[in-house]
């Protein structure tokens, strides 16, 4: 019972929903709410971006590009032409989504050590020009972006608003909020991993010839994941903005695009449980040592590094491998 | 009989090397068609023109009457033509089952709104597909292994499931380069059976292959190639009694 229950394709999913709805209970102050909904939407992204790393096999270095181009793009609409953020925020994936296939459709037949140049001069474009175009984007000092209006509700971290009799601060109401968008995310990425589709993406992987000579149209396939992560990226790109308030180039910068890599490879390529916990990881060890900030570029670097020395799976397959085989010998003992 | 693959005039030049040199040959539907020839006679580079993944420098190739020069691979795997490689192409990071399931991927119907909602329509061709795959892995003799990982699996079983995979896209015509490289004599009657099934079934097999053994058994129709040139042409019995062969490659 409880294995077929932890076999379940959902049980991942499952489990999820339940740290997210218990996480709160351990949770103070406002701060400790903005910093798990700040883990939230950067989780939401990797497990998109995992979908072209863990599971294409396809490295991306210019992801921020596409998470700055979603954030810019709900900044400078709502906030200089008045629309609306929700539909906003749908038409700027829409729109990530298509550069994602035009820039897409040339590179992605590089591979490799080619393919992560190509998408790092592609996330270094977006950088720059958001930084140079300062009559819209407010160049390097960033502008601000109003709160997330839904159906009338403007959702702030400043404001308290009242639930079904209940009094919820507007932190928290972020943080269920983003929570749905993680549970949702993950589980579309699901439904597409255990799929025709997914197997294909993972076979463009494991050998691009034998996909090819099955009939997978390998150039479309990863154009579609190419395209599938860009809009999750610009998605939450977009909800950021909105939850901060404020941005700057900063966000679609290099150093991003390389974090979100990180949170990939240490929460374990392949494994969307994983690349959350990296998510959270990453998110949070800054603010704990938050003292030795002028060496956080270092530290990311180590942890890259170690990781992919000791455990080129990430840390929580491997975790789940030494735990199995723990429980196998145990059973081994006894019988 | 209508030739099933038309080879003509077929040439490929890399650099100043020809591998392959005004090659023409044809293979009729329902035969069992073996290519031999000494190491580095351009065997694996005529398969590769074939399957699309090479282009020819010139000469034309048909399949079905309809000439298939630059068209890409999984193209070709449309209009029926499959096949496995001499060094081995499995998806390490997939499971033996879903090495095959990938196999049937023209097949299924699904499409990426059924996907992303996982629709009824979607679980139950995903459930046909498993079941053929299944069914397929014991036809190759694969059955042990089906939730095996393909990384853990022994060579000779991931020929056998390359195999399978090839057979899943319910092909015509499937192309075998040295599937029984590497395997004990033992292994390589059970492939000898499993290729003369395959047959019956009425797939056109054309074959790579060093074991003679099994070439001069199982063979319709054996081409002879050296230095990227047809040296001889013919039934089994024709190509051991040809002088030219006997000089070149069986050893006189």
């Amino acid at each position: 019972m409880l294995k077929s229950l932890t076999q379940h394709r959902l049980s991942g999913l499952a489990l999820l929903a339940i740290i997210i709805l218990l996480v709160p209970a351990f949770l103070n102050n406002p701060f400790q709410y903005d910093m798990a909904t700040l883990v939230l939407i950067y989780a939401t992204t990797v497990v998109g971006l995992n979908l072209l790393v863990g599971y294409a096999g396809q490295i991306s270095l210019g992801h921020a590009g596409f998470f700055g181009m979603g954030a810019y793009f709900s900044a400078v609409m709502t906030s200089r032409f008045d629309w609306s953020p929700v539909p906003t925020l749908i038409l700027g994936a829409a729109l990530v989504g298509l550069v994602a296939y035009i820039v897409g459709r040339p590179i992605l037949r590089l591979k490799g050590y080619y393919l992560g140049m190509a998408t790092l001069a592609m996330g270094f474009i977006i950088y720059i020009t958001l930084n140079n175009e300062g009559w819209l984007t407010g160049g390097p000092d960033g502008m601000p972006v109003p709160g997330l209006s839904i159906f009338g509700w403007e959702l702030s971290t400043f404001n308290t608003y009242s639930f079904l009799g209940m009094e919820i601060s507007g932190s928290l109401a972020w943080y269920w909020l983003m929570g749905v968008m993680l549970i949702l995310g993950v589980w579309i990425a699901q439904n597409l991993i255990d799929s025709p589709i997914g197997r294909a993406l993972r076979s463009v992987h494991g050998s691009e010839v034998a996909a090819s000579v099955v009939g997978v149209d390998t150039p479309k396939f990863k154009n579609l994941v190419f395209v599938v992560s860009a809009i999750y990226a610009s998605l939450m790109g977009s909800l950021y903005a909105h939850f901060q308030g404020f941005i700057t180039p900063e966000s679609a910068g290099f150093m991003e695009s390389i974090i979100f890599v990180t949170m990939v490879v240490l929460g374990g390529m392949g494994s969307t449980l994983g690349v959350i916990f990296g998510a959270a990881l990453l998110t949070l060890l800054p603010q704990l040592l938050a003292d030795f900030h002028d060496y956080e570029m270092m530290m990311f670097g180590l942890i890259l590094m170690l990781t992919m020395i000791f455990m080129p799976k990430g840390l929580l397959p491997t975790t789940q491998a030494f735990i199995r085989k723990k429980l196998h010998k145990k059973a081994e003992d006894k019988a | 009989m209508s030739a099933l693959i038309e080879v003509k005039g077929l040439d490929k030049a890399f650099g100043g090397v020809h591998a392959i040199e005004g090659l023409s040959f044809s293979v009729e539907a329902g035969q069992i068609y073996s290519v031999i020839g000494p190491n580095g006679a351009g065997k694996t580079t005529l398969f590769n023109l074939i399957t699309g993944l090479y282009t020819p420098t010139a000469g034309e190739i048909k399949l079905n009457g309809e000439n298939i020069v630059n068209i890409p691979p999984n193209k070709l795997a449309e209009r029926g033509m499959c096949r496995t490689f001499q060094q081995m192409q499995i998806c390490m990071n997939m499971t033996a089952l879903e090495n095959v399931m990938l196999g049937r991927h023209l097949q299924l119907k699904s499409n990426f709104l059924t996907t992303l909602l996982r629709l009824p329509s979607l679980l139950k061709d995903e459930a046909d597909c498993r079941d053929h795959a299944i069914e397929l892995m014991k036809f190759v003799g694969c059955g042990d292994y089906i939730e095996t990982e393909a990384s853990a699996m022994s060579y000779g079983a991931l020929k056998r499931l390359e195999i399978a995979r090839a057979l899943a896209a319910e092909p015509k015509v499937v192309l075998l380069d040295e599937p029984a490289a590497g395997l004990n004599s033992v292994e390589t009657a059970e492939l000898e059976e499993l290729l003369k099934k395959i047959a019956a079934q009425g797939i056109t097999v054309v074959l790579v292959e060093h074991d003679m053994k099994m070439v001069m058994g199982i063979s319709d129709h054996i081409l002879v190639i050296n230095y990227g040139r047809k040296l001889a042409e013919g039934t089994p019995e024709e190509i051991r009694n040809n002088p030219d062969v006997i000089a070149a490659y069986l050893g006189g």
